[in-house]
């Protein structure tokens, strides 16, 4: 259910952000054969709006982050596959399960639905920075609040059972150390979920009251908008948002990432037929990262007036938080060596993630450095850093596990060939898309601009990267086809597999009742002196 | 390797050390991606399964890898404290006399950037909500002594050459950002928080002010002009709207 809805809305805003890349490559045109449908509030003979580009900002990267790629990574691959990994019967609380998916829905309903209330969704950014925010006309903004709010709740409910169930569930002789990274990795990311969110709850309560009960908890006094002042009573801070904001959103990019580290790790031991280098250093730096990432948010604000001292305090805590990252990466890469690599279809996606995700770190840095960011700040530069983390990094790593894991959901492999173009193609659009942001980021143009930047002068030499950019984004959408007809066809007439096709050691590929118990590390590959190249950690010892 | 980064000409006294840590980070950038990328495809070519049939289980040794690591931190921790924490310090610790600068207000709202001069006497006219008016964009109280010698224009910025110049951004509606791409300046302006931002034109010319924070539909077409002239064109500047103030 998590895994149908999740790629659902994954979908939606993938659509939403189409629609954005052809108003950016071709501004002020109207969008052929769709333009129309949107009305003509949004889209007057199918020409974009800026107010309607806003809404399509704001909420691609709402339903991406908040609906799409957290539910996919914790809600369906977290719910589906620890308890199996643990060798638990089932997560430690089924019905809070449950109900952490009726909420999750609910939130992405009420998300759905404010496309279609008068004055359309949100518009301010998936940041939601106030006053902007607090004062936005319509209930879009409303609703993104309430739709959040029940979006938390649905992480919290969730974040409770993973903790509980790793701690409570682990089958006899599943030791702290002999956890799956995957498990590892839902783990942290629980805690992360647990201890962030309830800010935000907190924030997207004070904004509502803003708007609803005409408090002023982020406006300041002294406003005029359009001319007039404004009748508020004043004396709120507008920069406590983004410190409430950024305090989730910032362990909410572990949140993101953390569980793609944990599919591409079981996915590499699986595929080199060799144990994980630095199993425990891995391990140690899951922990030191989820840590770290409550002591970083403010280097999303070096521009917002900060003094040295913090600077120094935020710059040198986001380079420390690099060190772990570099840590997992570069045992994932030297996990490889000494291997016998299989390059099946998951293995492909999980490969790529390493280079991808690589780039989206490295140029984390000059963002992290608060002089360097200040020509970058707010640019497509940071848009294709963080885009090179979560699209060709996470999302590559979440359809790794798609591929690794179906086998094991619906006892059918989902074919290879089509997985194959699927790779190859979205491998080559994403960083047809992505990498041009770089350029245009460090020429200075910025993001968030309804015509791309086509009425800035410093922007016209880089201006017209947008149209391969855009184009590269259709014909991902193209490959993505690829993927979607595999799905479906799969299901049905996939070829039967057994109980373990990966020949791979986990618990989760123990054969149907056998006693779960687990009598070793997790990624004993080519053992010396072992019958086979894999011994199951289900294996009793002779 | 500046040039293939193709920033905006630097065109302030800071710039060059912006752009100087700008390249050093992306030789460190580069060093790591080109080193890392060598070894993960001389990697996935040596040990495919058809080269190694059979996998080792100790995998790699050495602590090689550890070196690396440890090498990644000593190079941020010198980006750090040589280079980006003193280069931080000298914008926001750092601000020159108001006496030795062109000093200069600039308020921002949706979606204009309203610039005010002091005038002759150097001192800003009183300011307040009351008079807010089309025609008053920062409600400016002419009948105060101090403002009527004060110069107002909207999105047009005229600054002179090889002095240094503070801002004092503050904002009427939104948080918007004042960003001067070739000038290496950029800094939210939040409502509520007034925030000074100073720099120093080292070249003459006519750029944008490009507005850097989502506020609002119009966001995108915040634009304004800055031009930095030499100190004789801003005289002759300042003398003509002076003289246009007395023309009612």
């Amino acid at each position: 259910m998590y895994a149908v809805t999740s790629l659902l809305f994954l979908l939606v805003g993938f659509l939403l952000i189409l629609v954005i890349r052809w108003q950016l490559a071709y501004p002020g045109e109207p969008l052929p054969f769709l333009g129309e449908l949107f009305g003509v509030a949004n889209a007057p003979g199918g020409i974009i709006l800026p107010e309607f580009y806003n809404q399509l900002g704001a909420m691609h990267g709402t339903i991406m982050v908040f609906l799409g790629v957290v539910p996919l990574a914790v809600g369906a691959f977290g719910n589906y596959i620890v308890p199996l990994q643990i060798g638990a019967p089932d997560m430690a609380f089924p019905r809070l399960n449950l109900a952490s998916y009726w909420f999750y829905l609910a939130g992405g309903i009420v998300m759905l639905v404010s496309f279609f209330v008068p004055g359309g969704a949100a518009n301010n950014g998936w940041t939601s920075y106030a006053p902007l925010s607090d004062l936005a006309p319509g209930m879009g903004q409303t609703l993104w609040l309430g739709g959040m709010g029940l979006l938390i709740f649905s992480s919290l409910l969730g974040a409770v059972n993973f903790i509980t169930t790793i701690i409570q569930l682990r089958a006899p002789g599943l030791t702290w150390f002999r956890l799956p990274f995957f498990v590892w990795s839902q783990f942290i990311t629980s805690f992360l979920l647990l201890l962030a969110f309830p800010a935000l709850q907190a924030a997207a309560i004070l904004q509502a009251m803003d708007r609803l009960a005409g408090t002023s908890f982020f406006l300041p006094s002294g406003l005029a908008v359009a001319g007039q002042a404004l009748n508020v009573a004043g004396a709120g801070n507008a920069l406590l948002w983004q410190h409430l904001f950024w305090f989730l959103a910032h362990p909410e990019v572990y949140v993101l990432i953390l569980p793609a580290m944990g599919i591409v790790a079981e996915i590499i031991a699986n595929n080199t037929r060799k144990p994980l280098w630095g199993y425990r250093l891995m391990v140690y730096s899951v922990f030191v990262l989820g840590f770290l990432s409550f002591i970083v948010w403010a280097h999303h604000m070096f521009l917002t007036g900060m003094g040295t001292t913090i600077s120094a305090f935020f710059q040198a805590t986001t380079m420390i938080i690099s060190i772990p990252s570099v840590v997992i990466l570069s045992s994932l890469i030297l996990s490889l060596y000494g291997g016998s690599i299989r390059f099946t279809s998951p293995m492909l996606f999980a490969l790529a993630f390493l280079p991808m995700f690589g780039i989206g770190g490295l140029t984390g840095l000059p963002l992290g450095l608060a002089t360097t960011d200040i020509p970058l700040h707010d640019t497509n530069y940071v848009v294709g850093h963080f885009h090179y983390l979560v699209a060709p990094g996470t999302i590559f790593a979440l359809f790794a596990g798609i591929y690794y894991w179906f086998p094991r959901v619906t006892g059918r492999m989902m074919n290879d060939t089509l997985a194959r173009i699927h790779f190859v193609g979205s491998l080559i659009c994403m960083n047809v898309i992505f990498m041009p942001m770089f350029i245009q980021g460090l020429a200075g143009v910025n993001r968030r601009l309804w015509d791309g930047g086509a009425s800035y002068e410093h922007a016209q030499g880089v201006l017209a990267l947008n149209i391969p950019m855009s184009h590269a984004a259709f014909t991902l959408g193209f490959f993505q086809l690829f993927f979607i007809v595999n799905l479906f066809v799969s299901v049905k007439r996939g070829r039967k597999v057994d109980a373990n096709p990966w020949q791979a050691t986990t618990l989760e590929w123990s054969p149907a009742g056998a006693p779960l118990r687990a009598y070793r590390d997790p990624y004993e590959y080519s053992v010396p002196g072992a019958l086979t190249d894999f011994t199951p950690q289900g294996e009793a010892k002779p | 390797m500046l040039e293939w980064l193709g920033m905006p000409v630097a065109a302030s006294a800071h710039a060059g050390q912006v752009d100087f840590i700008m390249v050093l980070v992306h030789w460190l950038m580069l060093v790591l991606f080109v080193g890392w990328s060598a070894f993960f495809f001389y990697v996935l070519v040596r040990f495919r399964r058809r080269a190694n049939p059979v996998a080792t289980h100790a995998g790699l040794q050495g602590s090689w890898s550890t070196w690396v690591e440890g090498g990644v931190l000593v190079a941020e921790v010198a980006l750090l404290a040589f280079f980006s924490i003193p280069a931080w310090s000298a914008r926001v610790d750092a601000f020159p006399a108001e006496t030795q600068s062109t000093v200069v207000r600039v308020v921002a709202e949706q979606y204009a950037w309203n610039v005010h001069y002091p005038g002759a006497d150097g001192r800003f006219g009183r300011t307040t909500l009351q008079l807010l008016g089309p025609d008053n964009p920062l409600g400016l109280d002419r009948a105060d002594p101090t403002a009527k010698d004060d110069i107002t224009t909207i999105n047009q910025l005229y600054l002179p050459v090889d002095k240094p110049v503070i801002v004092h951004l503050s904002s009427k509606d939104m948080i918007h950002s004042f960003a001067l791409p070739q000038m290496r300046v950029k800094q939210d302006v939040i409502p509520g928080i007034p925030q000074p931002v100073w720099f120093t034109p080292r070249q003459t010319g006519q750029w944008e002010i490009a507005c850097s924070q989502l506020c609002g539909l119009g966001h995108y077409r915040m634009r304004g002009f800055y031009t930095i002239q030499t100190q004789a064109e801003y005289d002759a500047w300042l003398a003509e709207e002076t003289a246009l103030l007395a023309t009612p």
